[in-house]
Order: C-alpha cells, then structure tokens, then sequence
C-alpha cells in the first residue's frame, strides 16, 4: 500500500547522513520559465526536463536504502513495478532492496496526469536515466577516494567494487547534497544485452496484498478518528436545491454533521451504514428543480454535427496525378461511454491547523491540489494530495471529484479524518463519460487497387476536463459562490484529443484531415482510455477494410500496400503470422476473421490485433473466439505486464464495442448502475488470447496502456463484417443492430 | 451486540441487525477484502463465503448471517503464507487494479471445495455474477485452473483440509 506514507518530508530531511530530498522544483520551473540569454543547452530526456535535480528522483540513505520517487501514480496497470525494475537496473541494485514512492505533492516531482500511456516515457525516461547518473556519480566518489581511473570500477548489488575487490557500498559513498545536481543531457546507460532486472517478467510488487486483503486501496485506508460521510448529489445535471429540511437527519443514529453548500449536500456519520441510510433520508428530503438540457439520444450523430463547431485542416497532402476511379463514403458514430470502475470513487481528507490532506486516487495529484486549493480558497501550499490506488480508471472518471468532495466536507469538521464513498449510481451518473464522436470518411481507388485519395472528418468535444481548476470539479461547480467549468479547449496535436489518431499512419496521395471540435457539451465528459484514437482507429481501420473489400485485395495486404513505417509491417507480419491469416481465407461457417492495426497516436506503441469472432445468426449475439496481437512497445521492460496491458486492451475494448452506450432522457442519466449499463461478462470471455511483443532493446519506452484498445475494436467489427456480410458503423455494435443488419 | 463467526473466530459487533455482512466486515472488524463495488448485488465484488457459499456482503443484513461461519479472502492465508488460490492469483498474475479479485477468489473457492476439477465452462458459469472492468479474465480463468490443480496436491499432501 502507498498510504499513509510513512517517509514523510520532515523524516527525509532529517536523515542523519543521508542525501538531503529537495526536488527544487520551484527552482526548476522558475529556471524554465525565465528566458535564457543563450541557447538552451540539450535538455534530459524524459520527466527530467521538468525536475532535473538526481535527488528529486532518487534518494540514497547513509545505511545504503534507496528510495525511488515517481511523480506518476500506480493505476493499477503495474507501472510501479516497472520502475523499480528499470531503477533496479540502472542502479545496479537488487529489485527487491528499493522502495517506490509514487505521486505525492510532498515528496514527489510534479508529472502532471498519470494518463494517455506516458508513465514510462515520462518517468521511466527520467528514472532510468536518474538512476544510470547516480551510478556514475557513486563510481566516480569512489575512483575519487582511491584516486584510480572511474574505468576501472564496476558496480554490483549496491555496490562499487574497486579493481583490489573492495566495496564500497553506496551508502558509504554518498554524501551531502551529492545528488542534489541537475541531470546530464545524456547518460551512459547499461547496454540492454547484461540487463539482469529489466526486460524479465518480475511479479507485481502489488498483488499479494491484493489477493490477500492486505490494505490496498485508498478504499482501505483507516485513519484514527475517521468518519463517514455521503454526498447526494443532484438528480440532473443543473438541478438547484430549492429546499431540504436537515432537522431529521440529525437524530439519525451516528450523524455528526450536514454539509450544505449551495447545490452541494453531504452527510457525515460515525460509522458507514449509519452515513448510508443517513444519506438516503436526506436525498429524501432534498427538493431540486430540474431542467431538460439533454440532447435526444436516439439522434446523437445530427445533433454532434450540428453544433457550433471550431474547424481546422489538421493534414493535407495534395498530389493531383493520382486520380481516384471508385469512391467509397462512410460515416461512423461512438455514444458516450463510461471509465465504469468497479470500486466507484473514494477519497479521505483531513484538515489540521489549516492545512488540508487528501489522499485520492486521482490521476494528478499537482492538478488536483490547484483545483482544490483554489475551491476552498487557501494558498497552494497548505493542500497536500496524496496518490492511493483506487480501483481502475481508465481516465477521468469521478476520483477528482470525490477527492474535492472529501476536502469540501472535512474543511467543516476540522482535525478529523473524513471518508467519502461515492454510490454505484453517483459513479455512473456523474463520472466525465468518454465523449460521444461522429467521422465521416470518403476515399477513392486507383486502378491498381490502390487508395488515390483519402478524407476524414471528426465532430468530438474535447478529451479532457480535468482539473486544475475548481470548476472542472462537481464541488466547485455546485457550491453556493460556484466556479464556472473551465472552457473546453482542443488537445494539441501531435497527440490531440478527438483528433487522436485522426491522421492516418498510411502513406496515401492525396489526403485532408478536418478537425470539428465542438465546445458545447452535452454530457459531462472527460479523457476516457485512447481518448479519439479508440473512435478513430475504429472508423479508418473500418473503412480501411471496406475499401479492401472494394479493391479485392486482402485486408492485410491492402494495409501493407499503404504502410511504409517498418515497425508497423512487423507488427502486422507478426499478429497475421501468428492468427494463422491466409489470403482467400474462408472462415468456418457463422465465423468471420477481422484485423486492425494502428500506432497510438502516430508516435507511440505499435499494434496489430487479428480476431475470429462468432455470430449466432438466429439472435445476432456476437462472441470474439480469440484474439491474437502483436505489440511493439519499444525496450520492454516487463513482458508479462505489457502483455497484460494488451489482454486487458482488448478485453475491456471488446466490451466497448459490443455492449456499451451512455443512455439519457430529456434531463437525467438513466444508465446508473450495471443493469443499465450492461458490460462484458464471463459468458463471452474469449476462448484465448495471444499477444506476442516486439522487443526493441535500447528504444524508447512507448507505454503500453491505451494501444490496444483502438485496434481491438476495428478487428471486432472487421470479423463481424467478414462473419456477416453486413457492415456495422455504429458503436456499440451490439446483438440487436447485427441481428437488424441480418434480416435487412 | 450480535455475535458473528468470521474466519473462524466469533465477534461481538455492535451494529443494527440490517446493516449489511459487507460493512460489518469492512468497518467493524477491520477486514479490507471484501470490496464495496455496487451495494445492488450486480458486480460481485463483495463476494465472503458464509456455510461453505458464496454470498454478495452488500445484500445479506447481518441478522441473515447470525451463528453461521463467514470467510473472507483473510481468512484463507496470508503474504507469507497464502492459500493454493491465494498462490494461484498470485501465480499467474492474475490481476490489473485487482479490485474485484477478491470477490472473484471467494466465489472460485467455494466453488472448487465443492468441485475440485471443474471444467472451464463450469468456472467461467460460476463467475457470471462477478464483474471485472481491467479484461483480467483470461488470467482468472487460468488462475482459477490452477488453484485446482495445487489444491489437490495441497489435499493428497495434507490431507482434507477444514472446509474452505
């Protein structure tokens, strides 16, 4: 478990004899911000350009124990174990001696979100080169002291062995503020043919608590003192409460308080059941005045593009001796979908002599500290956020806000430690769902079968409301002097938002890309895993196979003809050789073979995933048999963790794809539990799944989290077309629209 | 004050016969296993075995459970020294958040001291209530074969072991 830390900031500075922490951050920033006279020297890869001081990172202690800090969070996905593997490594120390310490405005860098796949480019960049120049710095004090050539030393088990055979233990070598000095642009890092650690499939360093009730979770946090508290929150989004009598609440048993703020309304209690049935009785007695603001469900897709959009050509490619002989046009709908964690959201915050802590598991603990600060109207530094897992994100689901309601109703008790526990229907109802999208696609053939030109349009709301900001937070925004929501804005390309993805990685002649970024905002909605990439690499994969369809060609083949990227044929060679892809394949009868590919957002992992689904025709169920992927993630530095990644893409993807839509009336959410919002379950579990990793020693980590989720979406409809003959363009792709597309 | 057997040991617990196993469990005792994931009965997470069944903590009051025998993911091992589907899990990494895995744990006991070889399909039927939003189930499914095959060496090692 994370939390409570124990290595606060007070025990690190007084480590006798040990490096003082002190990640000048302020420093760093400030250093950033001011315009350098001269050219900038090379700045350090990773999360290093940030907090480029060795301590920030990491920390050795006179007795030899090393800490190592990372700004990003355990999201359940095993990013802290592959830290400690490349710190291990790099350091030349056994896995088992570090201690990970993870997102903590106290002790850790600020690195932002811990989101779009960018842990281990960030800071396991950062900490892998951190980690490589403390090694030298720790060589070079020992080549120092007995005055030898730093060549001639070698380290080992946290150790620097001179050429005699003596030892010097880092502990013993570190002094000072030895590593209290800003990272190198370059480091020498190990070659990867002797890594010992990394690159091996290291069990979890979380799972034994996991499976042994062991406290995981911030859900599991017991803080002395500690009470309970339930916010009931409005039916609708904008309801005002117009009345509520808290005189009988307060002879419930165990009710300590009723927080009123405005539209915000909580209830507080010794112990949780009690806070329940108290909750239950308030939201009884709260009077709110709805208003119908929500768009018609059913038509979506007009609504989306007939907003107000902001439009912009993201990519354009003219080449008019390519001229097209067939066209092909399609359109392509996703509806709003949920993170749907299955531990809704939990936060504890205390408030002592003015200072606020929460501990959350929020995906930015630096964020989340400005939104809160700026809610409760207190400077930045008297609020401390500490990231403890939660169940999976996912995204932006409702860990912020559950972190500002806790701190919003433990600033009206201070001293005592408060729990917040959202409902299964708060979670539902209130989580910042993943926006609803809609493409259009038009493309023409040449006469060799081949695409002459190519166009793509995206109508998306922006892929992220997160804090900071009070107002991206539902306290901020319901209470009595509220904070207006944060304008939307676009993601910047080259990784954008409902862009994501947008340009295609083929090489085609002729080619615009339009981005319709729509401000208004229906729904509440925020960054959900691959944000526009999922929707993306659905529709031109999709369409990538229609107009195979069109060319006669293969689809693999047809992706080939259009791909030069080599990493990207070796993935499709890979996840076709292994499925078995034949050309003129034929798939048993009621079966049909899909396949997709994509690099998530042009510049990160590359992923190809091949599909057998089946399809009761009688009924129209569709059932994924098996899947089989080929990822290449970069250096890898925990196999079974990347494959893990990928089993869970493609899983969790599939249920996407096949089952899920947010659904509403005219004023309330009314998908707000698992009856209503029906996901996967153990019946269509594929029979098997295979995922074969690419490994490319001395690359650059590319994260592994969100690339598969696009491809495994287009593969599952591609088979469902392949297994039907009909084609399905709207999301999900559910029994009923298959078994309508049947019987057309 | 009701008493309540869990993992072998009776408590006294001072809560309302209505309030739910899974609270009790959770608050009173202090016992962190079984998860808080829906309170509807639609997800499994809270999943403790009471009389050798797997039950959901959030839907059965405590009146309902009074005098019977509860177990709960603590009570089947520890990190130091865990349980055959305890090892199992663990094995096979059989986790991603791992917030509904100790539900899904208790529901496959109980379902292997009654079938010590099931067959994939009666597992993956058995598992229907439990709901994972991670796409671990490929490495539950084999995790959950796995305990089978160490429990039975566990119990021709051992002998019968007290039921769960």
């Amino acid at each position: 478990m994370n939390a409570p830390v124990i290595l606060d900031r007070r025990r690190v500075l007084a480590g006798g004899g040990a490096l003082i922490v002190s990640f000048s951050l302020r420093d760093a920033f400030a250093q950033n911000q001011a315009a350098p006279a001269a050219a900038p020297p090379p700045s350090p890869p990773g999360s290093l350009k940030q907090a480029p001081f060795l301590d920030s990172w990491i920390r050795i202690d006179a007795d030899g124990s090393i800490t190592v800090f990372t700004g990003k969070a355990e999201l359940g996905q095993g990013f802290k174990t592959a830290v400690q593997q490349i710190a291990a490594e790099e350091l030349d120390v056994p896995f088992e001696s570090l201690k990970v310490v993870t997102a903590d405005t106290r002790l850790t860098a600020n690195e932002g979100y811990t989101s779009g796949s960018n842990s281990m480019k960030d800071s396991g960049t950062a900490i892998q080169n951190a980690a490589a120049q403390v090694r030298g710095l720790l060589v070079a004090e020992a080549a120092r002291r007995l005055d030898l050539p730093v060549e001639n030393f070698r380290t080992e088990g946290g150790a620097v062995i001179a050429p005699d055979g003596r030892r010097f233990g880092y502990g013993d070598l570190v002094a000072a503020d030895m590593l209290h000095v800003q990272a190198q642009p370059k480091s020498k890092l190990k070659d990867p043919a002797t890594f010992k650690v990394m690159g091996q499939p290291i069990p979890r360093v979380d799972i034994p608590a996991k499976v042994t009730g062991g406290a995981a979770y911030v859900q599991d946090m017991r803080l002395p003192g500690m009470v309970h508290a339930r916010v009931v929150r409005p039916p609708s989004y904008g309801a005002q409460l117009v009345d509520c009598d808290t005189g009988e609440i307060y002879a419930l048993a165990g009710v300590i308080k009723v927080v009123r703020d405005g539209n915000f309304l909580a209830v507080v209690a010794t112990k949780e059941f009690q806070a329940i049935k108290a909750m239950n009785a308030l939201s009884a007695a709260a009077k709110w005045q709805e208003t119908a603001t929500l768009p018609k469900q059913d038509d979506l897709p007009r609504v989306l593009t007939s907003l107000p959009s902001q439009d912009s050509t993201i990519f354009e490619q003219k080449n008019p001796v390519a001229a097209g002989q067939k066209t092909v046009e399609a359109t392509y709908t996703r509806p709003y979908q949920a993170h749907g964690s299955i531990g809704p959201s939990c936060a504890i915050a205390q408030f002592i002599n003015r200072a606020m802590t929460v501990w959350t598991h929020t995906q930015g603990v630096y964020p989340d500290r400005q939104g809160i600060a700026e809610m409760l109207r207190v400077p930045l530094e008297s609020v401390r956020c500490i990231h403890v897992e939660g169940s999976g994100c996912y995204g932006h689901n409702g860990a912020d806000d559950a972190a500002a309601d806790a701190a919003l109703i433990a600033r009206a008790l201070p001293g005592v430690p408060v729990r917040v526990q959202w409902t299964r229907e708060q979670e539902h109802a209130w989580e910042p769902f993943g926006p609803a999208m809609v493409t259009k696609l038009r493309a023409s053939l040449d006469g060799e079968g081949k695409i002459s030109d190519w166009n793509f349009e995206v109508w998306s709301n922006t892929h992220s409301m997160r804090p900071g900001g009070a107002g991206s937070m539902l306290a901020g925004q319901h209470m009595a002097q509220p904070f207006a929501v944060p304008a939307p804005k676009p993601l910047a390309l080259p990784e954008g938002g409902g862009d994501r993805n947008a340009i295609p990685g083929y090489k085609f002649p002729n080619a615009k890309v339009v981005h319709h970024f729509i401000p208004a905002m229906p729904l509440r909605i925020s960054a959900m895993r691959a944000l526009g990439a999922y929707h993306n690499v659905f529709s031109i994969e999709s369409f990538m196979d229609e107009l195979a369809g069109a060319a006669g060609t293969d689809p693999v083949e047809f992706r080939l003809k259009h791909l030069d990227d080599p990493r990207g044929r070796d993935v499709i060679d890979k996840a076709a050789q292994a499925f078995g892809w034949r050309k003129s394949q034929q798939a048993p009868p009621d079966r049909g073979f899909g396949f997709a590919y994509a690099r998530y957002k042009n510049l990160a992992a590359y992923c190809a995933i091949a599909t057998e689904v089946e399809v009761n025709r009688e009924t129209g169920r569709p059932r994924l048999v098996r899947a089989v992927a080929a990822v290449d993630s970069g250096q890898v530095v925990n196999p079974d963790g990347l494959i893990n990644q990928i089993e869970g893409a493609i899983v969790q993807s599939m249920s996407w794809t096949l089952y899920e839509s947010v659904t509403f009336d005219d004023t309330r959410i009314t998908s707000i539990d698992w009856q209503t919002y029906p996901i996967l379950r153990f019946n269509a579990v594929p029979d098997s799944i295979e995922v074969h990793i690419i490994n490319r020693p001395s690359q650059p980590f590319l994260g592994s989290g969100e690339t598969g989720q696009g491809p495994a979406a287009a593969s599952i409809a591609n088979a469902i077309a392949n297994a039907t003959g009909k084609r399905l363009r709207h999301l999900p792709l559910t029994r009923k629209r298959i078994k309508d597309a049947i019987d057309a | 004050m009701m008493t309540l057997q869990v993992n072998g040991r009776a408590h006294q617990v001072d809560a309302d016969p209505d309030t739910p196993l899974l609270y009790v469990l959770r608050d009173d005792l202090e016992l962190n296993a079984a998860k808080f994931g829906c309170g509807l009965g639609q997800c499994g997470s809270c999943t403790v075995i009471v009389d050798g069944n797997a039950v959901l903590s959030c839907v059965t009051p405590l009146l309902l459970v009074e005098g019977k025998q509860v177990t709960t993911l603590e009570g089947l091992g520890t990190v130091d020294s865990p349980s055959p589907i305890q090892r199992a899990f663990i094995e096979e990494q059989a986790a991603q958040c791992g917030y509904c895995i100790a539900g899904m744990m208790m529901r496959a006991q109980a379902l292997l001291r009654k079938n010590s070889s099931p067959t994939d399909e009666q597992i993956r039927a058995e598992l229907e209530p439990h709901l994972c939003r991670c796409g671990t189930h490929m490495r539950i499914l084999r995790a959950v074969q796995r305990a089978a095959r160490l429990m039975q060496t566990a119990d021709a090692s051992t002998g019968q072991r007290s039921a769960q």
